[in-house]
């Protein structure tokens, strides 16, 4: 395929990572917004004494949007001198991606509030203020690409396709949930919609998309088939610690497997911050060390992201092999409705909430003209409707009846054993009697 | 990269719509006559459905099939896996060495060339995430045999194998099925050291989830790999570091065998000794000396780690009414110790004495041979327990 594309990217973000000279970096940077990379003073203290830190220049320009691979760079030097003039959305696709980010902070809040009134239990990790990444890049996905993500995964369902009413009746613990009530908040799975998940574990999903990423490889390769199904891996800044993260990194590389690493990185992972516990706080640059371009993106900007999540899986289809995208971005509630968020600095929330993406978003269709307050508010109102129904929907489902507790342990009833005339156990009415009195 | 493969598109079509499988082909326990057809390409076999296990005779391979082939462990094992990569194009195996170095101990030789390297995939060395590779790739529609090198490694891959291929079929109520095969030499070796020589079923039992089975003979391990690889359960498939060059003749004709079921080793009518893998063998040893002293005990490979057949070894209980266990994994929490439970549940009436578990001491497994040897259990110490028990 695109060889000599490859070699140029695998190299060039090696040189680009040494070479930390103010201009080069500022030439190659769109600065756009008042925005730094942490609001908090403290935090802000460390980050310039750190050794491999962003040049000082940069820093007091306040931007760092995207330090990117060769390919996008190019398409960034192209387009910044007529940034102006050229639109990066249709009014199509600009009111898509506000309904569907609208869609997203609309079912979170639902969900804090149905927790608070007893609705669902547990942990529920709420995905507001983070919208722009699964907008910008779901939205560019087909119905056949699938999507890994974490424990805060309902946004990512939603995105996805999957209706509101099956998330929040899996929410509800309801059988008419997308996992039957059985899985809950952390494992949202979808084979219509082909989420695969929903880990509870940080990290574990991260193989799972590899392989999902691999049986499209081996589609295309030795089914022969027209495949060229890309796989999307979410998960957070803590997870780029774990081991899994760097076994996948290093194997999807090896065999350029058609799979985008998309790390949303909000600095903290419940209570442990980023820089307290990584070597080198900047992921976008341990992509490079595996042979993947490793781009670093404003994730509070669904059109910065939109945009570079076109190349990213643009070259996964093409089989140019995989991305690791970080996105800057942030929570605005805590890491779950049980944590009661203390220990980030208020200023820094502050911060982040002026760069709310979804204001963003609106700013930007107002100011050029693409949609009018009428039309949001529509769409407002129409996702709001949504939201209730599914709400309503969820409360009238019926709870799982008793006898669904043994029913998908196996996808062959033959694991529970067969009995004396050959038929499956679990059919048999003396297996139940011995064990969970269902 | 990979070999190219003529498949008729119609056998692919099937790939993401994980729900129907080839047609199932002649399944025979161990004990039936075979059915006869022709090698790799029984498709369209009628459906013989498993019976329910009765008690049987003699060794059935070596009655079944005099014009069988003679093949060592290993080379069953890998027939068994070539036959279904033949059967079905999504069967593909990911390990350390399984590709070009053909498989640490050779389970995998030759079909990489044959198969190509994406078939055949040769791992870096990273247990949690290639298994749980094999877990997505298997959630999207391959079928995956994940090969531990040893055992043991796969301790690293526990919270793959537990926490996705145990728990997402149920956990996404269903939706996605995880066809994965797990397999690798585990089991006390001839000193190997502590680390090499684990035995990960009792690790294994609790998961929710998998089938564990145990292979012990060259029929049964290239029986059970078929079913494991066509089960689409995730099943793990415990073989012996010590057993893969036994030899033994097995059929020319295509056979699968049960997943579920025991195998009835020798029957008799004083003890049932209920074991499984290379123990089967110290069992063996045992019963010659045993049946030389007058005894006459049937003996049992239970071959389904989990779950167990209750069914025959219920059978032979309520026959004999006394049993001893003997097994390799260690006293505690071990397969013997779940088999006890079970049987003193379900079978406590027809018990005449107490079980009898005899396994390996709870110790990591000594370099020296001496100390190795007093680890496991061995012939002598079964027959001693045989005579105690029947006393």
């Amino acid at each position: 395929m695109a060889c000599s594309a490859t070699a140029k990217i695998i190299h060039n973000p090696l040189m680009l990572s040494s070479s930390r000279s103010a201009e080069k970096y500022e030439s190659c940077c769109k600065i756009s917004g008042p925005t730094s990379l942490l609001g908090s003073k403290f935090l802000g203290k460390k980050l310039l004494s750190a050794k491999s830190a962003i040049s000082p220049a940069s820093r007091r320009s306040g931007a760092v949007v995207a330090v990117s691979s060769d390919v996008v760079k190019e398409k960034k030097l192209k387009s910044s001198s007529s940034a102006a003039s050229n639109l990066l959305i249709t009014k199509e696709e600009g009111l898509v991606l506000y309904e569907d980010m609208y869609l997203g902070r609309a079912f979170e809040d639902m969900c804090a509030q149905m927790y608070y009134r007893g609705k669902m239990f547990g942990f529920v990790h709420l995905y507001n203020g983070q919208e722009a990444v699964s907008t910008g890049f779901i939205k560019l996905l087909k119905q056949e690409d699938c999507v890994v993500s974490t424990y805060r995964d309902h946004v990512h369902s939603l995105s996805k396709g999957v209706p509101a009413r099956q998330v929040m009746s899996e929410l509800f613990g309801k059988t008419t949930g997308c996992c039957r009530g059985q899985g809950g908040s952390m494992h949202m799975f979808s084979k219509e919609h082909n989420v695969l998940g929903g880990f509870a574990f940080i990290g574990e999903g991260i193989p799972v998309a590899t392989g999902a990423a691999f049986t499209s490889k081996y589609k295309r390769e030795v089914l022969k088939e027209n495949c060229d199904e890309v796989t999307l891996a979410f998960f957070g800044d803590g997870t780029c610690n774990n081991g899994q993260f760097f076994e996948c990194l290093n194997m999807a590389s090896l065999w350029k497997l058609p799979i985008v690493f998309v790390v949303e990185n909000n600095l903290w992972a419940i209570g442990m911050s980023h820089l307290r516990s990584t070597s080198d706080p900047q992921i976008w640059k341990k992509g490079p060390a595996f042979g993947m371009p490793g781009v670093h993106v404003d994730g509070m900007d669904v059109l910065k992201v939109r945009e570079v999540a076109q190349e990213a899986i643009g070259r996964a289809r093409r089989g140019e092999g995989p991305t690791l995208v970080e996105c800057e971005t942030y929570r605005f509630r805590g890491h779950s409705l049980a944590d009661p968020d203390e220990l980030r600095d208020p200023a820094e929330k502050a911060h982040y909430a002026t760069r709310d993406p979804i204001t963003a978003l609106k700013k930007y269709l107002f100011e050029n003209n693409l949609a009018n307050e009428a039309e949001l508010k529509a769409i407002d109102k129409k996702i709001d409707e949504i939201i209730e129904d599914s709400v309503e929907f969820a409360d009238a489902s019926p709870v799982p009846a008793r006898n669904q507790l043994l029913e998908n342990v196996f996808a062959d009833p033959r694991g529970f054993g067969i009995g004396p005339d050959g038929k499956y156990r679990c059919e048999d009415p003396k297996f139940t009697e011995g064990t969970a009195q269902v | 990269m990979a070999a190219s493969f003529g498949v008729s598109s119609a056998a692919v079509q099937a790939v993401k719509s994980s729900a129907s499988p080839l047609p199932s082909p002649p399944v025979i326990r161990s004990e039936a006559r075979p059915i006869s057809g022709r090698i790799n390409r029984s498709r369209k076999a009628g459906k013989i459905a498993t019976h329910a296990v009765a008690a049987r005779t003699e060794n059935p391979a070596s009655a079944a099939s005099k014009t069988g082939h003679e093949v060592l462990l290993f080379e069953a094992l890998r027939e068994g896996l070539e036959e279904e990569m033949e059967r079905d194009p999504r069967v593909c195996i990911f390990g350390e060495d399984v590709g070009h170095y053909g498989g640490s101990y050779k389970v995998s030789k030759g079909l990489a060339e044959k198969y190509g390297d994406l078939r055949v995939l040769d791992t870096p060395i990273a247990e949690n995430s290639f298994t749980g590779m094999a877990v997505g790739a298997a959630m999207t529609g391959l079928r995956p045999v994940v090969e531990g090198m040893n055992m043991g490694f796969l301790l690293l891959a526990f919270n793959q194998i537990s926490d996705n291929c145990g728990m997402l079929h149920y956990t996404s109520g269903g939706q996605f099925t995880i066809p994965t095969v797990i397999r690798g030499p585990g089991g006390v070796g001839r000193q190997l050291g502590a680390e090499h020589s684990q035995r990960l079923e009792s690790y294994f039992q609790s998961i929710p989830g998998i089938q564990m089975v145990a292979c012990s003979t060259p029929y049964n391990a290239k029986g059970l790999m078929k079913a494991a690889i066509r089960s689409e359960n995730p099943v793990v498939l415990f073989e012996h570091v010590l057993l893969y060059n036994l030899k033994e003749r097995i059929p020319d004709e295509e056979y699968v065998v049960s997943l579920e079921e025991a195998e009835m080793v020798r029957p008799g009518k004083h003890v049932t000794i209920l074991t499984y893998s290379r123990m089967r063998y110290h069992v063996m040893q045992a019963a010659k000396t045993l049946v030389n002293k007058g005894y006459d005990p049937e003996v049992i490979d239970i071959r389904s780690l989990k779950p167990f057949d209750l069914h025959t070894i219920g059978n032979s209980i309520k026959k004999t009414h006394k049993v001893l266990i003997v097994e390799e994994c260690m006293r505690t929490g071990g397969i013997g110790a779940s088999l006890t439970a079970a049987i003193n549940e379900n079978f406590n009436d027809y018990l005449d004495a107490p079980i009898v578990c005899l396994s390996s001491q709870d110790v990591p497994t000594p370099y020296a041979g001496t100390l190795e040897e007093v680890t496991v259990v061995q012939p002598p110490q079964i027959v001693t327990a045989v005579e105690q028990l029947c006393r």
